[in-house]
């Protein structure tokens, strides 16, 4: 979330759409009901499906599996079209001023530099022109037709509301409906938020719906506002912190990007990653990369990472592919993975094609489940007849399973979604011999650093240098590993020269000890930070996670005391835009940060530096080089412009879009492994759109071992409209059949008038929804795996699996 | 609370004691406001300490289908249009009323299975329950359930224990969306109005609070969507305590067909002339 | 709403009512008159907690059994939302509400357990032969498939044939050592749940 939870509470137009956010987070929601009673704000709710969210809703519109972007980019459309724009944010805060490059272009589907062997884009025509100065070309007119304003206009003109209707599914007058009521939040004192999640995000393309959205908010000039901003709901109580501690492959903790094959040494690995000003005085605050870098590296090895050794830089593991977890099954499949370490996860029910993960586990050496919980994935080699149909006796996966503590029965911190830390205390022991993760994979270090130690190996060295500090090795305490990541100055730091008085003595500018903020890390290894953008939670005022002040002064809902909100207890994001050009306040309801002539104040921690006088025209989006939001996104792998492209599984087998182009039906930059293409399901055997999803009352594959929850929705379900029920002579309660062309489950049958099926590209497309809740293990009753069914493709950026739109058919059972 | 507390019991031809005064509580629903998520089923199975049995699916979201001895409340699904194409789904959380005039306790021959408080909550007294179901057929909003394992009546006790010691019922604390609202009964019908009023500046021109005055009012309301027609949600238009009515169908008939002694019988037909009359005069008197 | 009587309930019935009824007549006041259930928290321990599931992250009291006391061992016997918490209020969803049963869940893992390749079993270990195994398994791996240099000589000290999923219902201490002692080895192969 770029805002927070309470936050919402401000808004004068909540848009629901890419989630369900009355049953995925109740607790969220009650700020969407503030709201609406206090601000009298509305809500609308956009879903394949009337959902709970939709019954307390404003308006309601339906949109078909996998057409968000065919809606959204008839809303900028209609926002450019209608002049409903907001015009001193847009021009000053967003990159639509900005001249595109000559050779980018955008041709019958595809953006230029398509390779359509590799399924990829070469990049190099897309950006922005450079000037001698090295700064980008503007227009501020923006007239100019390179400009990224005239360019968006022309990419967005196709998206009329009649092709919304066509592609879509959405009737134009309720479109339209919706398209005027988000317009009138453009005006400068009305101001609309989006709550969305995996409904947008579990698709090949997941990040432009995103982005599409993302657009819309900066069109609007509802980022960095109180009631704005694009804010992701996400999943699990700690999946915000455990991102940010970079527990995949792409990234070191605080997203700096992790060495790749190419990156020779230190040098040039930070001269890849350390960002430069694209306009003058913009703060381009990844020029800080090597400070944090360096942070990380003196708190990872320590002494052992120094001038001498580049940091120990070749300790870190370079990657030469992609090892997202589709391609990690991938490789497992193919034989080529042999051992797996899997925490508090249960990937054979959380990952699409349940056949494919089954195999792939079972070509597995060795298999380490850490959970507090009897995972599926643990026993994916017993056999549970239909549910989970295999011979344990030919399968040769060695597994362990290690029994974890729950939340409750240990102490550290989590991270919600609106990037607050917030300490716990433990309760109470785990049942029998539970441990904590950390202890966990503290054993595992310790062990291995000992065998090392004796026996050597290959490449000890990183294994037996590894900064280990803590008091008891084998099991380090919370405490201890936040200070470690939050950082500290293993010296007095003193002040940097003063060009202005260049005899001036040297002073102590930070003691030796715990640090208050990223701005005091160094790049010459005096500081240790594992992760800079957690510096200053552990301050040396202390904990600061822990901190339970709930006073509200400014009554928006910031509770600057509450725990710790990263980055530097920040918790609106590029508030900075939450003022005009000249550092007033938009308007008089939701006074935040201003420019009192002298600095930046008000109720938040400014996103920029305190004195940037507004007439150095400093951006508010400080990580972006060129301090403005980016309408136009090079970093994006399929195209700057987000396009609408079809499932790979369709119902209409075309692009409505393109429909001469069959490179263009699905995302051209998606990743399809080979043998997976082949497992997608055509229209004419399997008719009807499908989409899995979550109920209000379970979460994931967790709550099924829980005896309340099973109570209040036992058993697994399918959901199809009244009308295709009507059309198959299927009765409610009755139990069916679903397959797709991987596999199928078996459940009862839910009627109901909350779906219907859609008028699409001149036929009707209905819409089978699969709940995923139920497995073979639990305390409700026992059901099929839902990703029996699913597709085993990812979102073409982050490789999140398409578990949003595929294909099934339905038949009695 | 003890007896100093009650301000009418079962099964009593004597007054209550109605000493003491404390304030009259009750629980506001907000059907605008809810979302259906049965967050308030499980903090009260969780509360309560009790667990119903987990069930099937047979087509609908209401888990369990109907309320127990071990599920005193539950959310209740409709899906009605009540325009063309307009389409609403109206969610209604179940469970008893806490009637100012119960036609449970009414009904009841087991002298104090069923308490009134001064606080307005109607308690079920298991250990002084037999277990005859006439409160079942006493209840206009059919809420209370025989449960299998002994053969007493169970309902909500708007967690009697909580509002005890100064605390709000689980189901309200718990309530995500603020769909659960507690405090005074005064209270509550003030911000139920203004809640109703609120509903139709919005559009909701039906909007209107439940509270029927058949029962004598109740302790558990409702501001409704649709408050002209609350049988849209399963809620009686006019309820009223005579549908006692019914009772004495189911009484009679059973009367008739067995022999029983004449002593019994005219002990029992006792309770049926006077019994409720009483408990009336208790409460005119408390009024 | 037809109210079916059998005949031993009928029984207990009409004893009821003429008990109830001639002692009414009596004037006397019913006896057993209970009052409300006892306040089942009265003298627990709370702990501040964290709602594992979603990432609203509700702040909860977890109420435990015994004051601290040495010879009590605490346990968890009630769990509701914080009220001092700026979000939550006090509130809790389902599944909040709920984690009571998952935390004491029939389905807890209790003990490290290990399937023999082919075997139909679990078989219970103690910890240190759980840990012993996992980390010779890991070593022999590592030590086989680590590559030190690539192609062009460059050291990238990548160990590729090992998977390591973290988990995001684990806290920021768990997440960052995981991080750590993975980068340590060579591990590229790294996700989370996040992803999903």
């Amino acid at each position: 979330m770029t805002n927070n939870w309470v936050d919402i509470k401000n808004t004068d137009l909540v848009l629901i759409m890419g989630g369900n956010a009355a049953e995925a987070h109740p607790c969220g929601f009650k700020w969407v009901t503030e709201a609406m009673q206090q601000r009298k704000a509305k809500l609308i709710v956009v879903d394949p499906r009337f959902t709970r969210s939709a019954a307390v809703a404003d308006t309601y519109a339906p949109v078909r599996v996998g057409a968000d972007i065919a809606f959204l980019g008839g809303v900028i459309n209609y926002l450019l079209a209608n002049n409903k724009f907001h015009e001193e944010y847009v021009k000053a805060y967003t990159d639509a001023t900005f001249l595109t490059k000559e050779g980018f272009n955008f041709d019958n589907g595809v953006f230029s530099g398509y390779d359509d062997a590799k399924r990829t884009y070469n990049r190099a025509t897309w950006g922005y022109q450079l000037g001698e100065d090295g700064f980008v070309k503007v227009d501020d007119a923006m007239q100019d037709a390179r400009c990224v304003f005239q360019q968006m206009k022309k990419h967005y003109s196709r998206y009329t509301p009649e092709l919304v209707e066509q592609v879509a599914g959405t009737p134009k007058d309720a479109f339209l409906k919706i398209a005027q009521q988000i317009g009138e939040t453009s005006a400068p004192n009305k101001v609309m938020t989006i709550l969305y999640a995996l409904g947008w995000t579990q698709h090949t393309v997941g990040s432009q719906n995103i982005r599409t959205m993302a657009m819309i908010q900066l069109l609007l000039g509802n980022m960095g506002r109180p009631g704005g901003g694009v804010n992701a709901l996400r999943g699990h109580a700690n999946v915000q912190g455990i991102t940010d501690m970079c527990a995949y492959s792409d990234t070191l903790p605080g997203y700096l990007g992790a060495p790749l094959d190419g990156d020779v040494d230190r040098a040039a690995y930070l001269k890849r990653l350390t960002g430069k000003p694209l306009r003058p005085n913009q703060m381009a605050f990844t020029q800080n990369f090597p400070k944090w870098h360096t942070s990380l590296m003196k708190a990872w090895w320590g002494d052992a990472a120094n001038k001498d050794n580049d940091f120990a830089f070749e300790y870190l593991p370079k990657k030469d592919a992609a090892y997202d977890i589709l391609h990690m099954f991938e490789l497992m499949h193919q034989g080529k993975m042999h051992g797996f370490v899997c925490q508090g996860f249960n990937p054979l029910a959380a990952l699409p094609n349940k056949k494919k993960l089954s195999a792939a586990l079972a070509k597995l050496k060795f298999l380490v489940v850490a959970d507090p919980l009897e995972t599926e994935t643990s026993e994916f080699w017993k056999n549970f007849g239909p549910l989970n149909d295999v011979d344990p006796k030919t399968i040769q996966t060695e597994v362990f399973r290690l029994p974890t503590t729950t939340f409750a029965e240990e102490s550290g911190s989590f991270t919600n979604s609106s990037r607050v830390l917030q300490w716990k205390e433990k309760a109470a022991d785990a049942p029998g011999e539970g441990k904590a993760d950390s202890e966990i994979m503290a054993r595992i270090f310790v062990k291995m650093r000992e065998m090392y130690r004796k026996d050597g190996g290959k490449a000890p060295e990183p294994i037996v240098n590894l900064s280990w500090p803590y008091q008891v090795a084998e099991a380090p305490s919370p405490a201890e590993i936040l200070r470690e990541y939050s950082g500290r100055a293993l010296v007095d730091l003193m002040t940097l020269p003063n060009p202005k008085d260049p005899t001036a003595k040297p002073t102590v500018a930070v003691p030796a000890g715990q640090l208050s903020s990223f701005a005091q890390l160094r790049d010459d290894g005096t500081t240790a930070c594992g992760n800079w953008l957690y510096c200053g939670s552990w301050s040396p005022a202390g904990n600061l996670t822990a901190r339970r002040d709930n006073s509200d002064p400014s009554g928006l809902g910031v509770y600057p005391n509450w725990g710790y909100s990263w980055p530097a207890n920040r918790r609106i994001l590029y508030n900075r835009a939450a003022a005009d050009t000249k550092g007033n306040h938009w308007d008089a309801t939701r006074k935040y940060l201003s420019w009192n002539g002298k600095t930046w104040s008000g109720v938040d921690v400014p996103d920029m530096r305190p004195t940037a006088a507004p007439e150095e025209n400093v951006g508010p989006f400080i990580m972006n080089p060129e301090g403005v939001a980016r309408l136009h996104a090079i970093g994006m792998a399929d195209g700057p412009f987000p396009e609408h492209y079809e499932p790979f599984e369709t119902p209409l087998g075309v692009n409505p879009l393109h429909p001469n182009n069959p490179k263009a039906v699905s995302n051209p930059a998606a990743r399809v492994y080979k043998g997976d293409m082949e497992t997608f399901g055509k229209a004419a055997e399997f008719p009807y759109a499908a989409t899995t999803y979550r109920l209000t009352e379970h979460h994931h594959f967790w709550t099924k071992h829980a005896h309340s929850n099973a109570v209040t929705q036992p058993a697994p379900f399918i959901e199809i409209g009244d009308d295709l029920a009507k059309e198959k002579g299927f009765k409610n309660g009755q139990m069916v059949k679903v397959r797709s062309n991987r596999g199928e489950v078996r459940a009862a049958l839910v009627v109901t008038k909350r779906m219907k099926g859609l008028k699409v590209n001149g036929k009707t497309v209905h819409t089978v929804g699969i709940p995923i809740h139920w497995g073979f293990k639990g305390v409700t009753q026992n059901g099929y795996l839902a990703n029996a069914l699913t597709p085993y493709v990812g979102d073409a950026n982050s490789q999140t699996p398409e578990f949003k739109a595929f294909l099934v058919n339905i038949e009695k059972a | 609370m003890q007896s100093l507390d009650v301000k009418a019991r079962s099964g009593s031809t004597a007054p209550a004691p109605g000493v003491r005064t404390i304030p009259e509580v009750a629980k506001l629903i907000d059907e605008s406001k809810c979302i259906g998520c049965k967050a308030c089923q499980v903090a009260c199975m969780n509360w309560n300490d009790l667990r119903d049995e987990v069930g099937t699916n047979i087509g609908v979201y209401d888990n369990p289908a109907d309320l127990t001895p071990s599920s005193w409340t539950l959310m209740r699904f409709f899906e009605v249009e009540t325009e063309k194409d307009k389409l609403e789904w109206l969610i209604r959380k179940d469970g008893c009323l806490h009637c100012a005039d119960p036609g449970c306790l009414k009904a009841c021959p087991a002298p104090g299975a069923i308490v009134k408080y001064s606080n307005g909550i109607v308690d079920f007294v298991s250990e002084n329950c037999i277990g005859c179901g006439y409160c079942v057929t006493g209840c206009p909003f059919n809420v209370p359930r025989i449960s299998k394992a002994d053969n007493k009546a169970y309902k909500c006790s708007l967690c009697s224990d909580r509002v005890a010691v100064g605390q709000a019922p689980a189901c309200v604390k718990t309530c995500p969306t603020g769909a659960i609202s507690f405090g005074s009964k005064e209270d509550m019908s003030i911000y139920a109005e203004k809640r109703a009023g609120e509903l139709r500046e919005r559009g909701h021109k039906g909007a209107g609070v439940y509270d029927p005055k058949g029962v004598g009012g109740t302790h558990v309301m409702y501001v409704l969507k649709h408050a002209d027609r609350p049988e849209l949600v399963g809620l009686p238009k006019d309820p009223s305590v005579s549908t006692m009515v019914t009772l004495w169908k189911g009484v009679i008939k059973p009367i008739a067909t067995a022999l029983m002694g004449a002593a019994a019988f005219a002990g029992f037909l006792h309770y049926v002339m006077v019994g409720p009359k009483e408990v009336k005069e208790d409460e005119k008197e408390d009024a | 709403m037809d109210v079916k009587v059998s005949r031993r309930q009928f029984f207990k019935i009409t004893a009821g009512g003429m008990a109830g009824s001639s002692l009414a007549m009596l004037g006397y006041a019913p006896n057993a008159l209970a009052g409300v259930r006892s306040f089942k928290l009265a003298r627990t321990t709370e702990h501040r907690s964290t709602c594992p599931y979603c990432s609203v992250s509700c702040g909860m009291i977890m109420y435990t059994l015994g004051d601290k006391s040495k010879n009590v061992k605490p346990a968890i016997i009630h769990v509701e939302g914080d009220p001092d918490h700026p979000v939550n209020r006090g509130t809790l969803c389902p599944k909040g509400a709920g984690v009571l049963d998952m935390i004491h869940s029939p389905n807890r893992v209790k003990f490290p357990e290990v399937r023999a390749p082919g075997s139909n079993e679990w078989k219970r270990i103690s910890w240190e032969e759980a840990i012993n195994r996992i980390a010779k398994h890991m070593k022999d791996d590592r030590d086989k498939n680590f590559i030190e240099k690539n192609a062009a000589g460059t050291t990238v000290n990548r160990w590729n044939t090992l998977g390591f999923l973290a988990s995001s219902a684990a806290s920021n201490e768990s997440g960052y050592i995981g991080v750590k002692t993975m980068r340590s080895m060579g591990v590229v192969a790294l996700d989370t749940q996040a992803r999903i």
